[in-house]
């Protein structure tokens, strides 16, 4: 009797087959809405620091070595890749990767550093991106001249298609006052 | 050099001590879905012991909590002297998010010396097999620290930096 339930319990198992993952040796995929280790585009970023400000465990960190250089810090070690950096992210830089295997016997391994060349605005004083996807230096194609009002008025315009009426009606533009 | 180390001094199966130091449960969830059936952590020789006393192997996982701190050190003198620690999740790497509140000592290499370090919030499963076959020296390291530039840095700053501080050194050479 014993017999014929161990040939039963054969029979059982043998019908799922083996069920183990071969993992370390292939590749498993990740589904498809995984979180894995935060990447970085550093020719998107504008260095703003929004995923500085919101990361729930201060996993990024800004520091300024002088006005035109900053560079930001990101410490994998204690990250819980909620996400919220590229959530937060206004130029969609920083996307959840599918990396997983993070596992060293150092922490400084999985650190990411990023070094950003920032430029000073001359009105503001304050940095801003020096690459050519930022707005102000689109506008500078376009024709755009700081402190020139009647310039200011056609910045939609491209220089090909100016027109001197609209240059002239937009003349007597003021600066608006406070 | 640390996993061929290791190969020599744990040539047979390696016997782990799962010690929770105040974690949420997500690691301790995923470390006994590692030793399920689809997993199967088992097939390198794995076993989970109740006792330091029997194992090789420690997995820490949570951030080191204040009052579980003298006796995660407890359990680690207990455990025979080669031996081999593993921080799993995000705590026990670097305290996640309570790396600096006054009840957590800050990750578990502030409490015992720590060999592999395993990141997740909690890690996947396959993660915790990586880091096992990492330390076994069955796969190849895929961590490495990345440095990105946007642009190359068109004044030197770091030279005008030095210039400064070897200007400086002579002031302070006069100073002295």
């Amino acid at each position: 009797m014993w017999l014929i339930s161990k040939i039963k319990q054969v029979l059982m198992v043998l019908k799922p087959g083996i069920v183990t993952l071969k993992y370390p040796f292939e590749p498993h995929p990740v589904p498809s809405d995984f979180r894995g280790q935060p990447e970085w585009d550093h020719h998107k970023c504008i260095g703003c620091g929004g995923c500085a400000a919101h990361c729930p465990a201060r996993t990024i960190m800004i520091r300024d070595v002088c006005q035109e250089l900053r560079i930001m810090l990101y410490d994998s070690s204690r990250c819980t890749y909620c996400g919220r950096c590229s959530d937060v992210c206004p130029e969609s830089a920083i996307s959840m990767s599918e990396k997983f295997e993070n596992a060293t016997e150092d922490k400084n391994d999985n650190t990411v550093s990023l070094e950003l060349f920032m430029l000073t605005c001359h009105r503001c004083g304050r940095c801003y991106n020096h690459e050519k996807t930022n707005i102000i230096d689109k506008m500078e194609i376009r024709g755009y001249r700081y402190d020139s009002l009647e310039y200011r008025a056609v910045i939609p315009m491209v220089s090909e298609q100016l027109n001197e009426t609209y240059l002239k009606r937009t003349e007597n533009y003021q600066r608006p006052k406070k | 050099m640390l996993s061929g180390l290791s190969k020599k001094i744990f040539p047979k199966s390696l016997w782990i001590y799962h010690c929770n130091s105040g974690a949420c449960n997500g690691c301790d969830i995923e470390i006994l879905n590692v030793l399920t059936p689809y997993y199967d952590v088992e097939r390198f020789g794995m076993k989970l012991v109740a006792s330091p006393r029997h194992a090789d192997v420690m997995l820490i996982s949570g951030a080191v909590t204040r009052p579980t701190l003298p006796l995660v050190k407890k359990a680690y003198d207990a455990i025979p002297a080669p031996k081999l620690v593993f921080a799993i999740g995000s705590c026990a790497v670097g305290g996640g998010c309570w790396f600096d509140t006054y009840n957590v000592s800050g990750g578990a290499d502030k409490a015992v010396p720590v060999n592999y370090f395993i990141p997740g919030c909690p890690p996947r499963p396959e993660a915790i097999i990586y880091g096992v076959a990492l330390a076994l020296g069955l796969v190849d390291k895929k961590a490495s620290p990345v440095e990105l530039k946007q642009v190359e840095f068109p004044i030197d700053m770091y030279e005008r930096n030095r210039a400064w501080e070897d200007r400086n050194a002579i002031y302070k050479l006069l100073d002295n």
